[in-house]
């Protein structure tokens, strides 16, 4: 009985807070950065498109839902030639975005994709690039690995030292 | 058997073989660089420590690296030692210190060793904070793509190409902690087995640069076993396909065919199945729209053929399957093999040989295994590259054996036993026409006209067996190649139809014959031109100047011609001269060439990749390939499919059952039984284990609910395959598959392809249940009879020349040409005289010459070959769009 009255008086209580639901669609939500929604795919800080189509987000997808083809430029840089999420599957997770390597591929606070028809849900490339660096700025792949991909030169990069002079016997 | 305890638990162990070995065929996951099954032990990359203890009392042990340690009894080791453990996390943590930041765009990642490894120690976060070490790279051909940045310094490479493939472009320059792994300047690879760089290196220094092309990781390939298409050797392969295109294709061991290794022309011969040239839907011609549907097709030719004399032509490079098909449709009276008379002379020659069961034919590991080798008049360094690998293994193999003798060392130790072999070789005598790589180890070569080559046979096989008949004055060759067969214990003769001589055929028989004793086992091996020309030539048919001379007399024949040129078969005014006498003319093929110009109809057959197939190789094995994938256009089907259709539409009552490769093997059997046992070569299409089926895909497999979206959102039916136990999806039987249906080598922990270790019941020996392939031949005890004819002495004609053929591993196959890196490495056609011939003709290197043959004039410049046989006019066989030329002619020849 008691319980009882004293549930009474806590929902009554409730009259008098703040409220929770917002009046979406008119009213927004304050979403965080880190929130996973709308995969895009964004560009390193020189304007180059980072994702270098290694195909560790797609292996790391549970629902598979990615789909690309690397392909490479006259310089051997490597990007991808389609990029294809199925988002009428997508459900995510964002391992993607862990598995990528390059910070190309990333979960954006966005949520409102909604489709009549299902088949507008799977986003190619052109759908996916964004003109930005999204959440980590400052990173250029092509700036620490080893390769020469048209981006810095062997034995350019920070970490690197001077090509080895093979003829030279010097330590 | 040594008894051996590893961290206190006891195992019966080969003597003989090192611990690393040992380790990894009792099941161990022990990390390795330097060592390689096929190459033994060099101990430079100090990735394999363990600890051993002197007896059960020492608890300090020491740490040794176990590829550099023999079994011995009684030995107690450790593999999980912490020390030993720590060692090998820090021998990776250094070779990582200089190691790029390159996984992602490295070829060789989700298939890489050094990933495997560095991933199996524990390694996982750089604490070395000074720069790494650079390298440029070098441009190294159409083939092998080269990163030198991401080298460990394990000296593979150049123990595979120098020591291992005798190639000598590729060397380790400079010193200490800067050496590098590369050609001495710029220039494409010359050794016809580069491409085993790839697989060989641990790391991505050297890929495979025709998958970059269109790169795929490992784990995204759809692959199944398969036989490789482009010599009768029958390689086993994995190619693996992504989007409706073949993608790569790597090694699958064999033990008893090609172990670990595969030629140039296999391992890259693959872009014909994805060339613009395809034929992807039925053609009828001479109607307004040629391209028509199945069922358009169906009904045409339900019109055409009914009261129809068929006539099928088979081939030598489609499989045992699709023949046999044919050979049902047509009936046996009606079947020829499309391969010109004088090929099916020395293919039945050689049939008859090995149906005799007089002699035993070696498979390419006994060759390897062989302690004298005779080659007699094949070039096989072009015909058949895998087995001049295996030629130069058994030369290699033979001195080390002898050596070892004298100071017993261990076979595994590479270093020691080089050092101790010095330049000895075993026996190997090369007798070519021309002079071959090969010859840089033989013991004895000699060149000359195939007539002399088969009479220094039979003047050898008279000094085995003086009841032989003689050929007179007896060469000195003749004599030390006598004595070293006598002396040896496993002597292999080999020959082919290459030299295009029935006499070389003959004599390498009397050879291997005359040497058969109690204890000394000769082997006699073939070579022949294509990967099914053995399981063709096993069904007996006649040749394709037969079906021309039939359809001469007989009118209004429709003839069906099975993935077959016939413009490389036999001269060009032969084939028209064939075709304008037919009435109606039926192609299935995968791809458009002369024939298919020629057909009325045209129907698009399945290439080895997209169908299901049995080829019978040089040494009468039936190897079962499989489909790799289903080919996107439902139009595109395997031969025998549609050859079944066909025959639907003839017999009333029949109604077009499909043929599965099991039964049509069954049939094959019991109605030709020569082919007895072939029904064998792989598991039934109903096999399951568990009640699942193979998957063809990895479980890793990615983008199924997306690949297709973009032309349907919703994903389609997974398809089936009712032909073998394979499936085309990821889920089905993860465990050990049998060892006719690994569509791929991977194991936990070992994503590259050093899985292999896990799939042999012990490293480097045969595949668990055995190695695939069902032999046709086997030796009996019957009375062999000797061959008698001996070939007059080659004589030069007067303004003549005695026209053969120069094969080559780049440019002679139909299908490999296909590939942009193998035609850029093809040679452009030539005349090739010896010296003196061209200085009588007055030409110089470089002229035009011309060469009269089969009523055309052939007119190219000329390479002089000092070694040539005079009164010789070799030209190059078989190059893209050439006719093909009468071998064996003798032709004139003007500036
Ligand atoms: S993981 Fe990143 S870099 Fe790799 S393919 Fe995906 S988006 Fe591109
Ligand atoms: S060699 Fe292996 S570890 Fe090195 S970058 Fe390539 S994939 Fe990565
Ligand atoms: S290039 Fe590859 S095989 Fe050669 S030493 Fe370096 S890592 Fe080893
Ligand atoms: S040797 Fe012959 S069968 Fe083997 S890989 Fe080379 S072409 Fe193919
Ligand atoms: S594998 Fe033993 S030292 Fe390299």
């Amino acid at each position: 009985m008691l319980s009882h009255l004293r549930t009474m008086w806590l929902v009554f209580l409730h009259l008098f807070h703040k409220r929770e639901t917002i009046q979406y669609p008119e009213e927004k939500i304050q979403l965080h950065p880190r929130w996973r929604g709308r995969i895009v795919l964004t560009k390193d800080p020189d304007g180059g498109e980072r994702c270098v189509g290694c195909y560790l987000c797609a292996a790391a997808c549970p629902v598979d839902c990615i789909a690309l083809q690397a392909t490479e430029d006259e310089d051997g840089r490597r990007y991808p030639e389609f990029f294809r999420i199925n988002f009428s599957r997508c459900i995510f997770c964002g391992y993607c975005e862990e598995a990528c390597p390059t910070y190309a591929i990333q979960l954006i606070p966005d949520f409102e994709m909604a489709e009549y028809k299902r088949q507008d849900l799977v986003f190619e490339k052109e759908d996916l690039l964004i003109d930005s660096q999204g959440k980590y700025p400052g990173y250029n792949f092509y700036k620490v690995a080893g390769l020469d991909a048209g981006v810095k030169e062997k034995g350019k990069g920070d970490n690197e030292e001077e090509p080895v002079d093979i003829k030279s016997l010097l330590p | 058997m040594p008894k051996i305890y590893i961290d206190n638990k006891s195992f019966d162990v080969k003597a003989g073989k090192n611990l690393l070995e040992t380790c990894l065929s009792l099941g161990y996951d022990l990390p390795y660089f330097c060592w390689h099954p096929a190459m033994g032990s060099i101990g430079a990359c100090r990735q394999c420590a363990v600890r051993v203890f002197k007896d059960e009392e020492d608890t300090k042990g020491r740490i040794v690296m176990s590829c550099m340690e023999n079994v011995k009894e009684g030995l107690r080791m450790s593999v999980s030692d912490e020390m030993a453990t720590a060692f090998r996390a820090q021998v990776v943590e250094w070779l990582m210190t200089n190691h790029p930041h390159d996984c992602p765009v490295c070829d060789e990642g989700g298939s890489c060793h050094l990933q495997d490894v560095t991933v199996m120690t524990g390694h996982d976060y750089r604490r070395f904070e000074y720069k790494k070490r650079t390298y440029t790279n070098q441009y190294l051909g159409p083939f092998i793509h080269h990163e030198m940045n991401r080298c460990i310094q394990c000296y593979r490479c150049v123990r595979f190409y120098r020591d291992y493939a005798g190639g000598d472009d590729l060397n380790v320059f400079s010193a200490h902690n800067h050496v590098y792994f590369g050609r001495e300047k710029d220039g494409i690879l010359q050794s016809p087995f580069s491409g085993n760089l790839a697989e060989v290196c641990p790391t991505g220094v050297f890929t495979d640069k025709t998958l970059k092309e269109h790169y795929t990781r490992k784990w995204d390939l759809t692959t199944a076993p398969s036989i490789c298409q482009h010599c009768s050797l029958g390689c086993n392969t994995i190619p693996g396909e992504r989007y409706g295109k073949l993608r790569n294709i790597v090694n699958r061991y064999n033990g008893e065919v090609n172990g670990y290794f595969l030629c140039d022309r296999g391992r890259f011969g693959y872009e014909f199945v994805n060339s613009e040239n395809r034929i992807t839907q039925p053609i009828i011609r001479n109607r307004t729209i040629e391209a028509v549907s199945h069922d358009l097709l169906i009904q045409h030719l339900a019109m055409l053929l009914p009261g129809q004399t068929l006539i099928g032509i088979g081939s030598p490079r489609a499989s045992v399957e699709s023949n046999y098909s044919l050979r049902e449709l047509v009936g046996k009276e009606n079947f020829y093999q499309g391969v010109n008379d004088d090929q099916v002379f020395l293919e039945q020659k050689i049939v008859d040989i090995l149906q005799s069961g007089c002699v035993h034919t070696p498979s390419l590991k006994e060759i390897e295994e062989a302690d004298a080798v005779l080659v007699l008049g094949e070039d096989i360094w072009n015909t058949a590259p895998i087995m001049a690998l295996a030629v130069r293994q058994s030369v290699m193999k033979t001195a080390a054996a002898e050596s070892l003798e004298q100071v017993p060392l261990p076979a595994w130790h590479d270093v020691a036993v080089k050092e101790l072999v010095q330049e000895a070789k075993g026996f190997l005598a090369n007798v070519t026409v021309l002079p071959s790589p090969l010859n840089e180890i033989a013991a004895c070569s000699m060149q000359g006209a195939p007539d002399d080559m088969a009479r220094l046979g039979f003047g050898i096989a008279h000094i085995l067996n003086p009841t032989l008949p003689s050929v007179g004055v007896i060469m000195e060759k003749a004599i030390i190649i006598a004595e070293a067969l006598k002396h040896a214990k496993r002597p292999v003769i080999i020959t082919g139809t290459g030299g295009c001589n029935d006499g070389l055929i003959r004599a390498a028989y009397d050879i291997a014959v005359a040497l058969k004793t109690e204890d000394r086992k000769p082997g006699l091996a073939f070579v022949l031109p294509e990967c099914n020309s053995m399981g063709l030539a096993m069904m007996r048919a006649p040749s394709l100047e037969k079906v021309a001379g039939r359809v001469q007399n007989t009118p209004n024949v429709t003839v069906v011609i099975l993935e077959n040129d016939l413009y490389r078969r036999i001269p060009a005014a032969k084939a028209d001269a064939f075709f304008r006498q037919c009435k109606n003319i039926i192609v299935l093929d995968a791809l458009h060439n002369r024939t298919t110009e020629k057909a009325h109809v045209l129907i698009p057959a399945a290439t080895f990749a997209e169908a299901d197939g049995t080829f019978v190789n040089n040494e009468g094995r039936a190897q079962r390939s499989c489909q790799v994938f289903m080919p996107a256009i439902n139009t595109i089907k395997e031969s025998f499919k549609w050859l079944w259709e066909i025959k639907a539409l003839l017999t009333s009552a029949s109604n077009g059952q499909e043929k599965h490769p099991d039964e049509l093997l069954a049939r094959l059997e019991s109605s030709l039984t020569q082919f007895a046992g072939i029904s064998a070569v792989a598991p039934p299409r109903d096999f399951r284990i568990h009640g699942s089926a193979i998957p063809r895909e990895s479980h890793r497999y990615s983008g199924r609910t997306a690949m297709l979206s973009n032309l349907a959102v919703s994903e389609p039916k997974p398809l089936q395959d009712d032909d073998s136990p394979l499936s085309f999806t990821m889920e089905g039987y993860r465990g050990m598959p049998p060892a006719p249906l690994i569509p791929s080598f991977w194991a936990p922990g070992w994503n590259s392809g050093q899985a292999v270790n896990k799939y042999q019941q012990e490293v480097g020996g045969p595949l668990k249940g055995g190695d695939p392939g069902i032999r046709l031949f086997e030796q009996t005890t019957a009375t062999p009879v000797f061959s008698r004819d001996i070939p007059d002495a080659f004589v030069p004609r007067p303004n003549k020349w005695l026209l053969l053929p120069q094969h080559h591993i780049f440019g002679t196959g139909e299908l490999s040409m296909y590939t942009k890196g193998i035609a850029e490495r093809s040679p452009e056609p030539y005349i090739t005289l010896s010296k003196w011939d061209a200085e009588q003709l007055g030409a110089v290197k470089g002229d035009l010459l011309s060469v009269k043959t089969d009523e055309k004039i052939y007119t190219f410049p000329l390479i002089i070959e000092e070694s040539l046989q005079d009164g010789i006019v070799l030209m190059p066989a078989g190059l893209q769009g050439m006719d093909v030329w009468s071998w064996g002619a003798w032709v004139n020849i003007t500036k």
